[in-house]
C-alpha cells in the first residue's frame, strides 16, 4: 500500500515535470512576452500567430529548416546505404581480417567529435566544403558510419544462417542477395537506424556551427542558437523557434516511436 | 535485452538442401566480392575521419594558428602548458568533473527509479514510458532554451512558483550564480536524458526472472530486501551500461552548454568541449588539438576505470 502510493506520487510528480514545461513553450509560442510573465501556466487568451510569421520570416528560421531538411534528408538515407553495405560484407565474411576490419571502423565511436573537429574543419576548408550543406552531408556520414556500421551489424550477424545459404543456392550473387533479401528483413533495423540517425543529424549543432558561418546555410539549431543573442530575453520568439524546430521529430515521435525507442537505445547500448 | 529494444525477428526461411550446388562454390564459403561491399564505407572513414585524428596529433606539437602557412614545431610545450599553467583548461576540467558526477549520480538512481515502477507493460507505464522518454528526441538548444525561462531570475517558472506558494525566501539566481550554475545545468541534462536511461533499465528489470521475487517474497522478504537484494545485482549490466553512456554524455554536453551559458559560455560554465571549441575560434588549432587530445584520454580512461570497478563489483557483467 505504501509502496503504491510512493510510485503514484513520484511518476505523478515526474510527469508533471515532463508536461508542464512543454506546455509552457507551446502555449508561450502564442502569447507576447507581458502575458506569459504575468500567466506563464495559462493558455494564451488570444492565440495569436504573429511569433510564427515573424520567427518564419524575418529571423530566418524559414531557410534553416529547408536547409536541415535538405542535409537530414540526404544524410540519413546515404548514411544508411553506406553503412547497410559496410555491415553485410562484415557480417556475411569471417575470419581475422573481418573482425579487423569491424574493430577499426567501430573503433571511431570512441572517439570523440571534439577531439578531430578541428583537423577536419581544415581538411574541409581545403577541399571547399565549408559553407556548403553538402559538407555537412559528408561529416554527418563520416561521423556517424561507426555507429551505424556497429548496429547493422549486431542486426545482421542475428539472421540466420540458412538465409544466406538459401539465396547463394538459388545463384544469388552477393549484390542480388544484399537487394532482395537482405534489405527486405532489415527493414525493422534499418528503420530503427534510421530513426537513430535522423534525431542525431537533425539536432546536430557542433559541425553546422564550426562549417557554415554564411546565413543562408544555416540549419535549425545554429539558427536557433542565434536568437540566444538576438531576442535575448524575448521567451515566446524563442520557445516558438523550440516548437518550429522541434515540429518534425515530434510529428515522427507520435507515429513511430517503437523505433525511436529501439534506435535511440540501441544506440546508447552499443555506444 | 531484445524484447523492447529490437522489434525484429527474422521470418522462417525455408532451407534447401545444401548438396545442390549450382556453382562450383560452397555457399557456406563467403563469396570474394563481399569484400568490396564495406568499401565505400571505408574510403570515407579513412579519408575524413582517421587521417583527421592522425592529424590532430602532428598540429599538437605545434604552435599552429590555422591560417600561417608554416607552424612551429614546439615538441610537448602545449601538453606542459595544459598540466601546469593553464587556469581555462583547469576551471573547464573541475567543472566537468562536477557536471559529470551531478549526472552520473542522479540520472543513474532516477533512471533506475523511474524504470522500477514502469517494469510491468500496464496501458499507463507505457504511456508515461513515452512521455518520460520525450525529452531525449529534442534538440540540446531547444533544451536550453526551455530551461532558460525555467531558471529565469525574473520571470522563470521556478521564481513564479516559488512566490506564488509564499517561499520566495528559496528563490535563487541558478544560472546567474557562479557557484551553483554548472550544478543546474546537470539538472537539466539529467531532465533531458533520464528517459533513455529509464529504456534500458527496463529492458534489464524485465529479464529477472518472476520466480525470484515470488520465492523471495514466500520467504517473507521486504519489498527494500527484494530490491536490495534480487533487482540490484541483477541489473547490474543495465546499470554499467547507463553510467558508461551518462559519463561519455556528460562531457559531450557542449550543445547544452552553449545553449545555457552562451557561445562563448562565462567561465562558471565552460566545459571541456566548450573550451576546446573557444580555443579553435580563437585560432589556436595546434593548442586546442593537444586539449583535444588530453581530453580524449581522459574520457578513454575514466571509461576504463569505471568497466574495472564494475567487474571487480559484479565479475559476471
Amino acid at each position: 500500500m505504501r509502496y503504491q502510493l510512493t510510485r503514484r506520487a513520484v511518476l505523478a510528480v515526474y510527469a508533471v515535470l515532463v508536461i508542464v514545461p512543454l506546455v509552457v513553450v507551446i502555449f508561450g509560442s502564442f502569447k507576447t512576452s507581458q502575458e506569459l510573465f504575468a500567466s506563464p501556466f495559462a493558455p494564451p487568451t488570444d492565440w495569436q500567430s504573429g511569433n510564427y510569421q515573424k520567427v518564419i520570416g524575418e529571423s530566418g528560421l524559414g531557410i534553416a529548416f529547408r536547409n536541415s531538411v535538405i542535409v537530414t534528408g540526404l544524410s540519413v538515407p546515404l548514411t544508411l546505404f553506406i553503412a547497410s553495405l559496410a555491415s553485410y560484407g562484415i557480417a556475411r565474411t569471417t575470419g581475422w581480417k573481418s573482425a579487423l576490419l569491424f574493430g577499426f571502423i567501430v573503433l571511431g565511436m570512441a572517439v570523440p567529435a571534439q577531439a578531430n573537429m578541428i583537423p577536419q574543419y581544415v581538411q574541409f576548408e581545403t577541399f571547399g566544403l565549408t559553407n556548403s550543406l553538402f559538407g555537412l552531408v559528408l561529416i554527418n556520414i563520416v561521423t556517424t558510419l561507426p555507429i551505424a556500421v556497429f548496429i547493422m551489424t549486431g542486426f545482421l550477424k542475428t539472421l540466420p544462417k540458412e538465409l544466406f545459404e538459401a539465396a547463394a543456392v538459388d545463384g544469388s550473387g552477393p549484390w542480388r542477395t544484399y537487394h532482395s533479401v537482405v534489405l527486405p528483413v532489415s527493414v525493422p533495423s534499418l528503420s530503427a537506424t534510421a530513426i537513430f540517425l535522423f534525431v542525431i543529424h537533425w539536432n546536430d549543432l557542433l559541425y553546422p556551427l564550426l562549417f557554415i558561418n554564411e546565413a543562408e546555410k544555416r540549419t535549425i539549431p545554429v539558427a536557433l542558437l542565434s536568437f540566444q543573442g538576438e531576442f535575448l530575453t524575448d521567451y515566446p520568439l524563442l520557445f516558438t523557434g523550440v516548437v518550429v524546430a522541434s515540429a518534425p521529430i515530434v510529428i515522427a515521435y507520435v507515429f513511430l516511436q517503437r523505433y525511436f525507442v529501439a534506435g535511440i537505445t540501441a544506440g546508447a547500448v552499443k555506444g | 535485452m531484445s524484447t523492447t529494444l529490437t522489434p525484429a525477428s527474422p521470418p522462417e526461411t525455408p532451407t534447401l538442401p545444401t548438396s545442390e550446388k549450382p556453382s562450383g562454390r560452397s555457399p557456406m564459403a563467403a563469396h570474394p566480392a563481399l569484400w568490396l561491399f564495406p568499401v565505400p564505407a571505408l574510403v570515407l572513414y579513412v579519408t575524413f575521419f582517421v587521417i583527421p585524428t592522425i592529424q590532430g596529433v602532428v598540429y599538437s606539437v605545434t604552435d599552429w594558428d590555422g591560417f600561417s602557412p608554416t607552424a612551429q614545431f614546439v615538441g610537448l610545450d602545449n601538453f606542459i602548458t595544459i598540466f601546469t599553467n593553464d587556469d581555462l583548461f583547469r576551471n573547464a576540467f573541475s567543472n566537468n568533473i562536477k557536471f559529470m558526477l551531478v549526472v552520473v549520480v542522479f540520472q543513474t538512481i532516477f533512471s533506475l527509479v523511474l524504470a522500477v515502477f514502469l517494469t510491468r507493460n500496464s496501458k499507463s507505464s507505457v504511456a508515461l514510458r513515452s512521455i518520460f522518454f520525450f525529452p531525449t528526441i529534442l534538440s540540446s538548444v531547444s533544451v536550453a532554451f526551455i530551461w532558460k525561462f525555467i531558471y529565469d531570475p525574473n520571470f522563470g517558472l521556478i521564481n513564479t512558483v516559488l512566490d506564488a506558494v509564499g517561499l520566495d525566501q528559496f528563490q535563487s539566481a541558478f544560472l546567474g550564480n557562479d557557484a551553483q550554475a554548472i550544478y543546474w545545468v546537470a539538472i537539466t541534462q539529467v531532465w533531458f536524458h533520464v528517459g533513455q536511461m529509464m529504456i534500458i533499465y527496463i529492458a534489464g528489470l524485465q529479464q529477472i526472472p518472476q520466480e525470484l521475487y515470488e520465492s523471495a517474497q514466500t520467504d517473507g522478504a521486504s519489498r527494500w530486501q527484494q530490491f536490495r537484494h534480487i533487482t540490484l545485482p541483477m541489473v547490474a549490466p543495465a546499470t554499467a551500461i547507463v553510467m558508461a553512456y551518462t559519463t561519455v554524455q556528460s562531457f559531450k554536453a557542449f550543445d547544452l552548454i552553449l545553449g545555457l551559458g552562451g557561445n562563448p559560455p562565462k567561465s562558471s560554465l565552460d566545459i571541456l568541449s566548450t573550451r576546446i571549441y573557444s580555443g579553435f575560434a580563437n585560432s589556436q588549432f595546434g593548442y586546442a588539438a593537444a586539449e583535444s587530445l588530453v581530453f580524449m584520454a581522459l574520457i578513454a580512461s575514466i571509461t576504463w576505470i569505471q568497466r574495472r570497478a564494475v567487474k571487480a563489483t559484479n565479475p559476471d557483467v
